[in-house]
């Protein structure tokens, strides 16, 4: 599996490096600096839709390097060379999905305790949202790169893949939201099973997308 | 070099067609080629050479016949695979160590090609021949036991021609076998040459 590493990590070296480590950070603090400004300083308010907000801010912050997780693999020959090489498009998919895992979720749940002290979450509910993002983040990275692999070369690729994104991501949204309810309730179990099965699953979609894009 | 291999390497294609886009671009296309074979693929633009190779390679499927390669297949084409953002030697080293290759190995190839001296500097600032060298040094560090070099002449100047010349003479003296497509003939004595002359305009049923 030593290959599989070296492949993961280019992943994550191209996240770092190209940019892509500020932008979505950049982009999810701008969401949460900008929030109060739209609502007014009612610190009932942001107190109650804060956690919300950051929920779509992360998600959205997600879809901001899907154009350079496949296609620019794919035009360079990189696909190819791992194809002849005897790896599975699955198998690729999975290091493309650890790497972003690595490569967007860490410095994205990084950023989270500057974002909720920046929209005043209460404390309470901090550690919640914190945990509810971390189990979510490998739900969107097997998003991200299966729309990704699905859009790779499409013209307007990525206003496709918002598209794409927003029903497969919609039950994450409700379930995480709803890890922020007052009251017990099961929601972060099923957050947590919802991004297994999607974390699971996307692997295989990614695979067949890549698989059926390649001639 | 190839005698890591036991079998020695050989390619057998019988009445192959390759559909591509909804066009027939090979039809019962036959070709055998054993060890140590040097083949000098020609045909226009578009009559199907790149296709043959990534059919070679596993990267697309035949429509229909028998297609085998008994060894390992190394494909260098116009898609480099290297890292714009790397130096050279870094960005070919990701890829002999995904493959297992020492890494002396890759210094050999380097040199082989002349390529000691551009080791430290950034993909992106390549010439186009230099970037071509790049790739080419993946191949010849490789041990794959088959090469397919689609257009490897491009790019490159007389002095770098020769050098490619002479690592194909060796790799096929050593049993392997390198299928190359170009417009120019290799210099160095070439077993055969193969014309790929497709059908024309014929759609798929």
């Amino acid at each position: 599996m030593k290959g599989f590493a070296s492949i993961a990590w280019r992943e994550v070296r191209i996240a770092w490096t190209g940019g892509g480590l500020w932008l979505p950070i950049v982009f999810y603090l701008a969401v949460a600096t900008l929030f109060p400004f739209v609502t007014g300083p009612d610190k009932a308010l942001l107190a109650r839709v804060g956690g919300s907000i950051l929920w779509i801010a992360a998600l959205l912050a997600s879809l901001l390097p899907i154009e350079r997780l496949v296609l620019p693999d794919r035009q360079s020959g990189v696909l190819d060379q791992l194809v002849l090489r005897g790896w599975a498009d699955e198998w690729i998919a999975v290091a493309k999905i650890a790497g972003h895992i690595i490569g967007f979720g860490i410095p994205l749940l990084l950023a989270t305790p500057i974002a909720i002290a920046l929209l005043g979450v209460p404390d309470g509910k901090a550690m919640t949202l914190i945990l509810g993002l971390a189990l979510a983040l490998p739900a969107f990275a097997g998003l991200g790169v299966t729309i990704a692999s699905l859009t790779a070369g499409l013209n307007g690729a990525s206003a496709l893949g918002g598209l794409l994104l927003v029903p497969l991501a919609i039950p994450i949204l409700i379930f995480g939201a709803g890890t922020l309810d007052d009251g017990p309730n099961a929601a972060l179990q099923l957050l947590a099973a919802t991004s297994l099965a999607m974390t699971a699953l996307s692997p295989f979609a990614a695979g067949a997308a890549l698989r059926a894009a390649r001639d | 070099m190839p005698d890591s291999q036991a079998a020695s390497p050989s390619i057998v294609l019988n009445r192959v067609a390759i559909i591509r886009g909804g066009r027939v671009i090979l039809r019962d296309f036959d070709l055998e080629v054993e060890s140590g074979e040097l083949i000098w693929v020609r045909g226009a633009n578009g009559s199907g050479k790149s296709t043959l190779f990534r059919a070679l390679s596993g990267l697309l499927g035949v429509a229909s016949g028998t297609l085998m390669c008994t060894a390992t297949v190394a494909l260098c084409d116009d898609n480099l695979a290297l890292d714009l953002d790397q130096p050279l030697e870094k960005a070919v080293r990701f890829w002999t160590d995904l493959d297992g290759i020492n890494p002396a190995r890759l210094e050999t190839a380097l040199e082989a090609l002349d390529l000691v001296s551009l080791a430290e500097l950034p993909v992106r600032l390549l010439s186009a021949g230099q970037k071509r060298r790049g790739a080419l040094a993946r191949l010849l560090a490789g041990d794959a036991p088959i090469w397919l070099l689609d257009e490897p002449y491009n790019g490159l100047d007389q002095a770098n021609v020769a050098r490619l010349d002479a690592a194909l003479a060796r790799h096929c003296e050593q049993g392997g076998i390198a299928l190359v497509a170009s417009h120019i003939a290799p210099t160095v004595n070439v077993t055969r040459s193969i014309v790929i002359d497709r059908p024309r305009a014929e759609m798929a049923a």
